[in-house]
């Protein structure tokens, strides 16, 4: 009751907008409760925030979203409340109108070919509801107003991958795509999420991770250079005579904090099959036949 | 350069860069499918909005036992009502005739026991009654603050589904006048996905479905 005095005595209304339709000029506000509609009538002046990608190009287009959007998002058939406005209707409803169009990164991911799909969402929070992830870390982790999958492939997009957040999101998933399956619009949100970790490696620039990765690389390039690895990692072995390391030394420690490093063996498999098989590949000792 | 035309290079260059996205329509042209009216009035029910049906030339009489079973004192009726609807209400009743230009407060509002209207499109697999406002109708507020809702949905403008209703609202040529979609009384789902009642809009909504003859 006092939420409801301050809604009739109210001047000004800030709202944002599920919809807007460039043919018309329409905006659509889907809600629940109906405050939505207080706000949207009873004050005299309304001003409406309205991110770009929520404009469609046509009336008709919201059949199949408004269709969608309910059914997606709480399992109803349809919400209770829907308004739909096209600037001041005299006599009716605020008689001072205001539509701000927010860009705010949005362009940014409109140029990415992959990214730009993120702009399809309806936020229905079907992802949300699906996926394992945000069911443990809640929306909070997500630090910022956009949750569960759909935010960690857009909020990175939107703000950069320059924070720590930022650059932590596209790897918070499992990427399992219960995501994308629940998704009515067809976002490939793991799609997005592996590109944005080529990303955010990207920006990093060379790191420990990068340059070992790279070693590794060049490493297992060449069946020469491999071997003569290995048979260091086996005399290492043998020379150590079991009182190899078990824990990996600075930054690598992370790794061997829950795991055991592993013993080199004895002997490398190659050298093995080497001793064991003739050159057509069936064993010397006629135990395969 | 204005705010607008930068913003409107950058969507330009970002869909250059990115490759255009589909063009032309998006939404094949619907052809409108009339709705079942048995369906409508059960999706309605199991909003737990009220539904009585009658048929043309007994809608006074159903509106009088309404607002009677109802105990309305007072009834809100916007202009361009069909004069009829109110000719069986009780003696008890005063009827609040309200047009365009009759200033009324939101106190005087809030205290109305219900407000009476006509629709102009509705669907039958939602359950979902649209008002775009126009004579008969009344300004959105008339049917926002009072805490009842008596609406008279005819059962010609009752179509199947949601794109139905936003191809028939384009056909009457309504887009663009202020439309409010009700399915059932003011509820939120979002506490646990579970559908509560009452919160903002009007509490009751008692929807007459007339029969064509
Ligand atoms: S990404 Fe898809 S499933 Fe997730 S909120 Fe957006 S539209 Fe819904």
């Amino acid at each position: 009751m006092h939420l409801r005095e301050k809604f009739l005595r109210a001047k000004v209304a800030v709202s944002g907008a599920n919809f807007a339709v460039a043919e018309t000029g329409t905006l659509v506000v889907v809600e629940s409760e109906g405050n939505g509609r207080m706000c949207l009538t009873l004050p005299e002046t309304l001003i409406s925030v309205v991110g770009i990608e929520k404009v469609v190009p046509r009336f008709a287009d919201l059949g199949p979203l408004l269709t969608l959007l309910p059914r997606s998002s709480t399992g109803e058939r349809m919400n209770p409340y829907t308004s739909m406005w096209t600037g001041v209707t005299p006599g009716d409803g605020p008689q001072d109108v205001h539509v701000v169009l927010v860009d705010n990164g949005r362009t940014h991911v409109l140029a990415d070919p992959v990214g730009r799909q993120a702009l399809r969402c309806i936020r229905c929070s079907a992802c949300l509801n699906v996926c394992p992830v945000y069911e443990r870390t809640g929306g909070h982790a997500y630090g910022s107003v956009y949750p569960g999958p759909i935010g960690a492939i857009l909020n990175p997009q939107l703000r950069g991958v320059g924070s720590e957040v930022d650059a932590s999101l596209p790897y918070a998933s499992s990427l399992c795509g219960a995501c994308f399956e629940a998704c009515p619009v067809r976002i490939d949100i793991p799609e997005v999420l592996v590109d944005l970790r080529t990303k955010v490696v990207e920006a990093k620039g060379a790191s420990a991770e990068g340059v070992g990765m790279g070693a590794m690389g060049w490493l297992f390039g060449s069946a020469g250079r491999l071997g003569l690895a290995q048979r260091a990692a086996t005399l290492a072995g043998r020379l150590s005579r079991g009182r190899m390391p078990r824990n990996l030394p600075g930054p690598l420690s992370g790794w061997t904090n829950a795991r055991d490093l592993p013993a080199p063996p004895p002997e490398t498999f190659r050298d093995w099959w080497m001793r064991t098989h003739d050159a057509d590949g069936t064993r010397r000792d006629g135990s395969d036949r | 350069m204005s705010a607008r035309d930068e913003m409107l290079a950058r969507i330009r260059t970002a869909n250059a860069a990115a490759g255009a996205g589909p063009t032309g329509r998006l939404v094949p042209p619907v052809e409108v499918q009339h709705g079942d009216v048995d369906l409508f009035c059960e999706n309605v029910a199991d909003y737990r909005a009220t539904v009585v049906r009658t048929r043309e030339g007994e809608v006074a009489g159903a509106i009088g036992r309404v607002v009677g079973d109802l105990g309305i004192g007072s009834l809100l009726v916007p202009a361009g009502a069909d004069p009829d609807w109110t000719t069986a209400l009780g003696p008890e009743v005063s009827v609040l005739q309200v047009d365009d230009g009759t200033a009324i407060s939101y106190d005087e509002l809030g205290a109305v026991g219900a407000t009476l209207t006509s629709s102009s499109v509705s669907v039958a697999r939602t359950g979902t009654i649209i008002l775009d406002h126009s004579a008969g109708q009344g300004r959105r507020e008339l049917t926002l603050v009072p805490d009842r809702h008596i609406c008279v949905v005819a059962a010609r403008t009752v179509v199947d589904d949601v794109p139905d209703a936003v191809a028939r609202l384009a056909a009457l040529g309504v887009e663009q006048r202020p439309l409010t979609w009700i399915s059932g009384p003011s509820a939120t789902s979002d506490i646990e996905l579970d559908r509560v009642e009452g919160v903002h809009g009007p509490r009751t909504l008692v929807v007459i479905v007339v029969d064509d003859d």
